[in-house]
């Protein structure tokens, strides 16, 4: 149990020193977490909402795979990235495996399904509030989609802190095809499987909670957006 | 400015910012070296790469892996050196064209770790197989690797030369971990089992509990590591200057004097016993 408290101690102190190791590894977590969920975005809010909005065959089969694919396991998606991005893979040449970027195309992978899954239902539960009005006004499908969107945001601000907190805290797919090396691609989970193989317990434990404390101020400084954001609506 | 304005112009900063470091990150000289965990857990690598380093302004990368991760990766061009602890696969790896010529680097031994009270009674043998089928005997729990890691190969062929198939007894008293040997130790630490470790973890290991050295000093305990270039032939990514230049210093005197000057807690680590070009 005195684990615990010396890992309290020990993260304060890792907080307080500004240590310039755990500053890179945090930027690096950031980073890579912030691009994979950008680009994670770009594709699965427009196609989540297409997939909600518009009726095509097959349209069901697509719902139901994303929704599995939420489940996809971080090893799997680290291990096709890595055949992918291997020297030995079609992406070979690329020279990317072992990069940040190989960790942000692992994070997007792990997380799209996610935003495209949650953001269907989202935008499904609001059309069918809307759909009625769209369909008297005669409202072009890619207006309705913005508007949904638009209209959802605060709901969809929930679907990408879903999406944030999925990627920050994974550790199989970075730990592939990024390989843990230090200054280059080592981030908050893998340093900390690291440190739980050194046996140094109280260590690993202390970057767990900076880790937390980092997703507690992210979730905390999106809420503070929202709120300004709300009232500036409502001024 | 509206939310989802403030946060794409997040995102696009985030970007180019690992734009702008990942072309900085291609503009310097670098080598991956695929090693083993052992290598990396003890400290080693972090002790003397940056004395290679600041010699001849190439970093090196390390992925530290099981001995069998390591090797598959470095025979998928993965890597441009490869430097492990199993002689039999790293002289196959060689053989059949994927390294360019293993050189002997340094070694350590293995140890048998286990609970303080000792249930099976091995403690203070320097017999490893007599040690091992007594562990076998009592149905002490024992746990392995069971990873295809150097150490692994090397405990299997201490369980052949026992007699013993201890597979048979898998999930009962022989807990095969699948993982690292740090986290073998842990699982140790946490079941009271006995394991084989390589002394340079066991040393710089931190959580070990319960756990002490039992058994020791056998010439079959020995752990010797080797280094060697990936063939730019299969792979023509390879590295092969810097990375000949990183072997050829980890051989070198300088080299050797950086791994024998390692200690942890004023312990020696690893023995340097490259014989230069002459090896193998």
């Amino acid at each position: 149990m005195q684990d615990f408290a010396h890992s309290f101690t020990l993260a304060g102190e890792l907080i307080v020193s500004g240590n310039e190791d755990l500053a890179e590894i945090i930027a690096l977590s950031m980073r890579v977490t912030a691009t994979a969920l950008g680009i994670s975005a770009l594709i699965g809010l427009p196609f989540g909402a297409i997939l909600a909005v518009s009726r095509f065959p097959g349209r069901g089969a697509i719902t139901v795979l994303a929704n599995a694919l939420m489940g996809l396991p971080p090893v799997v998606v680290g291990l096709s990235v890595y055949m992918l991005l291997s020297n030995a893979g079609p992406l070979g040449p690329l020279q990317l495996l072992y990069t940040p970027t190989a960790m942000i195309i692992a994070q997007a992978v792990l997380i799209t399904p996610i935003i495209i899954a949650l953001t269907r239902q989202v935008i499904a539960d609001l059309n069918a509030e809307y759909a009625d009005t769209f369909h008297s006004l005669v409202v072009p499908w890619h207006t309705a989609v913005g508007a949904l969107l638009w209209d959802a945001r605060f709901s969809l601000i929930t679907v990408l802190l879903a999406g944030f907190g999925r990627a920050v805290a994974e550790v199989g797919a970075v730990m592939i095809v990024g390989g843990n090396i230090n200054h280059v691609t080592r981030m908050m989970t893998t340093a900390i499987a690291l440190e739980t193989s050194r046996g140094d317990l109280a260590l690993a434990l202390a970057l767990g909670m900076v880790l937390l404390l980092i997703a507690l101020a992210v979730n905390g400084a999106v809420a503070f957006l929202r709120g300004t954001e709300r009232s500036a609506a409502h001024a | 400015m509206s939310l989802f304005k403030r946060l794409a112009a997040g995102v696009v900063a985030i970007g180019l910012t690992v734009g702008a470091s990942a072309a900085a990150f291609a503009a310097d000289k670098f080598i991956v070296v695929q090693s083993t965990t052992s290598t990396q857990n003890s400290g080693l690598l972090d002790y003397i790469l940056p004395k290679f380093q600041k010699k001849s302004g190439i970093e090196v990368r390390v992925v530290a892996v099981g001995t069998g991760q390591a090797l598959k990766n470095a025979a998928n061009g993965d890597g441009d050196v490869l430097l492990v602890h199993a002689k039999p696969a790293e002289e196959k790896f060689v053989a059949d064209g994927f390294g360019v010529k293993r050189f002997d680097v340094m070694y350590n031994d293995f140890v048998i770790v286990g609970p303080k009270n000792d249930p099976a009674g091995i403690k203070g043998m320097t017999d490893v197989t007599a040690a091992l089928k007594k562990i076998a005997d009592s149905k002490a729990i024992f746990a392995s690797r069971g990873d295809d890691s150097g150490t692994h190969k090397k405990e299997r062929a201490l369980w052949k030369q026992t007699g013993i198939d201890p597979t048979a007894a898998s999930g009962d008293w022989y807990r095969e971990t699948g993982s690292g040997m740090g986290a073998t130790l842990n699982a140790a630490a946490g079941m009271g089992a006995y394991t084989m470790s390589d002394r340079a973890t066991w040393l710089a290991f931190k959580n070990k509990d319960a756990l002490e050295i039992l058994t020791q000093g056998d010439d079959r305990l020995f752990n010797q590591y080797g280094v060697m270039l990936v063939n730019p032939e299969k792979h023509p990514n390879v590295k092969a200057e810097a990375g000949q230049e990183f072997i050829d210093w980890l051989i070198g005197a300088e080299g050797q004097k950086a791994i024998a000057s390692y200690k942890v807690d004023g312990e020696q680590l690893f023995f340097p016993n490259a014989k230069g070009s002459a090896s193998n």
